[in-house]
């Protein structure tokens, strides 16, 4: 039985469309800041950025070694750590408070900075019962904005590494950090938290609203900074929100219009690298090929969401319950979900904020079907390579191409190359490497927690689902997602640490493996392409890379997926309750 | 190593004063200037007393008013403060169930309500969004079928015609943004004054 509505399909496409449509344009003009080529946004900026140099004490044509540039890049960001836990220890004492939040746990202030600063923003606590103003805007706001520019830094450094030649270095961070900020996050960010006060976000320093409600009720209204958090929360597929219930919150998410721009902002910057690649090595169509893989990744995400959500839950047929879509409501699974988005605006943005490494959710992911929900936990698990987080994406699905080209290398027996760049032991080496840093992190843990008392407490459902909680919330934070099957109980010191170390060991262990092999191809030469050279734009590429992804991911996660969403499928369908 | 940590410190106080401090303080100045309704939580005044937000649900159980989606929110138990209790629309502490699709806590709850609701209108299919925790907890609104179902209890309630009150809720459909983004749907407390207006 078809419960999916053309009208569902249409928002989907709409959506495809107008990704397809943004990301020449903004990729265009991405490669030109980072080219430092002068934008209609220099006049303003140009002279804030020299100053920033100049206290920093950054030479802006200093050209960094791979690990000069991985060194700075650690030590800027264990600087935020350190600020950040400070922030949250001490906020009792600092101004803007107006609810009075006394200092947040150690254990919880670790986790909470290790998740800003890794672009996870997992959160184990309820942000409206736990952080001050000022945490949210001096604290984590800078965060979604600093994390996100050290993706894309570090992708800029991948593809320096392919599109340089016989070159020494791989640009320099401190210039690629403060333009991704400067000319990119924050413009964007302005216009976008402006247009969510119009629709309804809050913006304000004021303590949280009393009211009593038309039947006599009382009801303590959150309120807040909002919207300004908002926008770079999604903007840099950040994810974690103002409120608990984040994107579904009508304060984070008030209507329609801003879901839509959401689910487009969280893939925008994402899909506009791929265009920037393009650009960088010299042929826009390599950058299409790259977004065609995602495209088709993302798609079958997407169908299978929607399809499977619309369905509703077949154990609430025997209670009488419409959950047939119709023009008075759009019927399928409402657990967990909004009337304003319904099911084909929810599927829509459970796909993208797992193909991006955004986290944030419109609806619980908790209350998922089994087989919906194993879509988000799977797309998570390919790496977040499905345009991605902001940079993290690129780089990711540049380390998977690295692997498809080696196994198209040794289907004819010839060193693998691409781009004109030979694809030799050590690269093919680190990109494996940094490909298998995670299921290490996301299976060991996993199994650690599935048999630790400690662990299990944590468990809010029974059966399968327990389990599938478990496997979540580790893919989650190794995937540097932050995205939660929320029932958990991740506010325990037992979880707390090992899903920090999760979300450390998820970004730091594969960067530096990442920027190893992009230092490796940049000091190679450019070889010339010839009739055996394997073409890189083809629909075989495409194909082989999708194929090379799906394949490794399947067979590193195949088991443990089975033993959560699959069994609870087939439970369902034998109407086993837990 | 100086040189690399200095860099660092500099850097990261420099975003947290333009990321941190400059562009939320700008953000709510302007926001206050254009948009002082929306900035300030889309607060509703009856007679000069706040009653709630626009955007934020509240909880109704008065036969006499259309009742929102059930809310799966918590607070701290009064008795003992390392537990929690069950507040419906607690706006300071949003959440879903977070139930699984395969929970019996998830059936028997909505069997429950499915079997209240089917004392008030037992001729009619219950729509879905009537027996479901939404995602927020704070839903402010429900489905257009979810409204028609209620009508003959608060037509009852309110001694007035079937037809009246159903023509207040078809007049308090919000359709789809430009006919294509979202669901169509009803806000509760938006209808909810519209009830009291009518009834004075």
């Amino acid at each position: 039985m078809n419960h999916t509505t053309i009208n569902g399909w249409v928002q989907i496409a709409l959506f495809g469309a107008v990704l397809i449509l943004l990301t020449r344009p903004l990729g265009g003009y991405m490669a030109s800041v980072f080219a430092g080529e002068r934008t209609f946004l220099s006049p303003l900026l140009r002279p804030l950025e020299r100053g920033i140099y100049r206290i920093c004490g950054v030479d802006e044509t200093d050209d960094q070694h791979w690990l000069t540039y991985a060194a700075s890049m650690l030590i800027f960001s264990f600087a935020g750590f350190v600020i950040l836990y400070g922030i949250q220890r001490l906020q009792g004492m600092l101004p803007f408070n107006p609810a009075g939040m006394t200092a947040v746990s150690p254990d919880l202030s670790f986790n909470t900075s290790v998740s800003f600063l890794t672009n996870t923003n997992w959160q184990s606590y309820v942000p409206e019962q736990t952080m001050s103003y000022l945490t949210e805007m001096a604290g984590l706001t800078v965060h979604n904005f600093v994390s996100a520019a050290s993706g894309i830094a570090l992708a800029l450094g991948l593809i320096r590494g392919f599109a340089r030649r016989s070159a020494a270095g791989i640009g320099n961070f401190w210039v690629d950090l403060t333009r991704s900020v400067l000319y990119i996050l924050l413009p964007i960010a302005i216009v976008f938290a402006l247009i969510f006060v119009w629709q309804g976000c809050p913006q304000n320093l004021a303590a949280y609203t009393h009211v009593t409600t038309l039947q006599g009720g009382s009801q303590v209204v959150a309120q807040g900074p909002v919207a300004s958090q908002e926008a770079i929360k999604i903007l840099g597929t950040n994810g974690g929100g103002f409120f608990n219930a984040n994107s579904a919150h009508p304060f984070e998410n008030p209507t329609a219009l801003t879901n839509f721009l959401q689910e487009l902002l969280m893939l925008a910057i994402g899909a506009a690298l791929t265009n920037v690649f393009g650009r960088m090595v010299g042929s826009e169509r390599q950058g299409w090929a790259i977004f065609a893989v995602m495209f088709v990744l993302f798609l079958g995400g997407v169908i299978p969401e929607y399809a499977i959500e619309s369905q509703g839950n077949p154990a609430l047929a025997a209670f009488h319950v419409d959950q047939a879509p119709s023009a008075m409501q759009p019927g399928g699974n409402m657990e967990g979900k909004e009337v304003r988005f319904g099911i084909a605006d929810s599927a829509l943005f459970t796909t993208t904020t797992t193909d991006a490494s955004c986290g944030a959710v419109n609806n619980m992911h908790d209350s998922l079907l089994p087989l919906a929900g194993a879509v988000p936990m799977v797309n998570i698990m390919l790496g977040e390579i499905i345009f991605g987080g902001v940079g993290s994406g690129l780089y990711g699905m540049l380390l998977f191409v690295i692997v498809a080209m080696f196994v198209a290398g040794l289907m004819v027996g010839r060193t693998p190359e691409y781009l004109g760049k030979k694809l030799e032991a050590k690269e093919v080496k680190m990109a494996m490497l940094a490909i298998l840093i995670l299921p290490l992190s996301i299976l060991g843990f996993t199994a650690i927690a599935a048999v630790l008392p400690a662990g299990l407490a944590g468990i809010a459902n029974n059966g399968p689902h327990g389990f599938s909680e478990i496997l979540y919330a580790f893919t989650s934070v190794t995937g540097n997602n932050g995205s939660a099957f929320a029932g958990l109980s991740a506010n325990t010191p037992f979880y707390n640490t090992t899903l920090g170390l999760g979300m450390f060991i998820g970004r730091f262990l594969m960067i530096v493996p990442m920027l190893a092999a992009a230092g490796s191809l940049a000091r190679k030469k450019i070889v010339p392409a010839s009739l055996g050279t394997f073409p890189t734009t083809s629909p075989l590429f495409v194909g082989l890379v999708v194929g090379v992804i799906i394949i490794t991911g399947g067979l590193i996660y195949f088991p443990a997926v089975s033993l959560g969403p699959i069994v609870e499928h087939t439970a369902m369908l034998h109407h086993t309750l837990y | 190593m100086m040189h690399h940590i200095r860099p660092a410190i500099v850097m990261i106080i420099v975003m947290t004063v333009i990321t941190g401090v400059a562009y939320p303080l700008a953000m709510t100045a302007v926001a206050e200037l254009v948009f002082p309704y929306q900035a300030n939580g889309s607060l509703i005044r009856v007679k000069g007393k706040v009653i709630g937000s626009a955007l934020i649900g509240q909880e109704f159980t008065s036969p006499r008013y259309f009742h929102p989606r059930p809310s799966a929110t918590t607070e701290p138990d009064p008795k003992d403060p390392t537990k929690t209790i069950g507040v419906p629309y607690a706006a300071d502490n949003s959440s879903g169930s977070n139930l699984g699709p395969t929970s019996k806590a998830l059936v028997s709850f909505v069997q429950a309500e499915a079997a209240k609701l089917a004392r008030e209108n037992p001729a009619t299919a219950i729509p879905v969004d009537l027996v479901t925790n939404s995602g927020s907890g704070l839903d402010p609104d429900i489905t257009p079928a979810g409204a028609l179902f209620q009508v003959p209890r608060i037509a009852k309630a309110r001694g007035l015609p079937d037809g009246t009150v159903r023509r207040l809720v078809l007049a308090h459909i919000d359709p789809r943004f430009l006919g294509i983004l979202g669901e169509p749907h009803v806000n509760v407390l938006d209808l909810n004054l519209a009830l009291d207006a009518l009834n004075r």
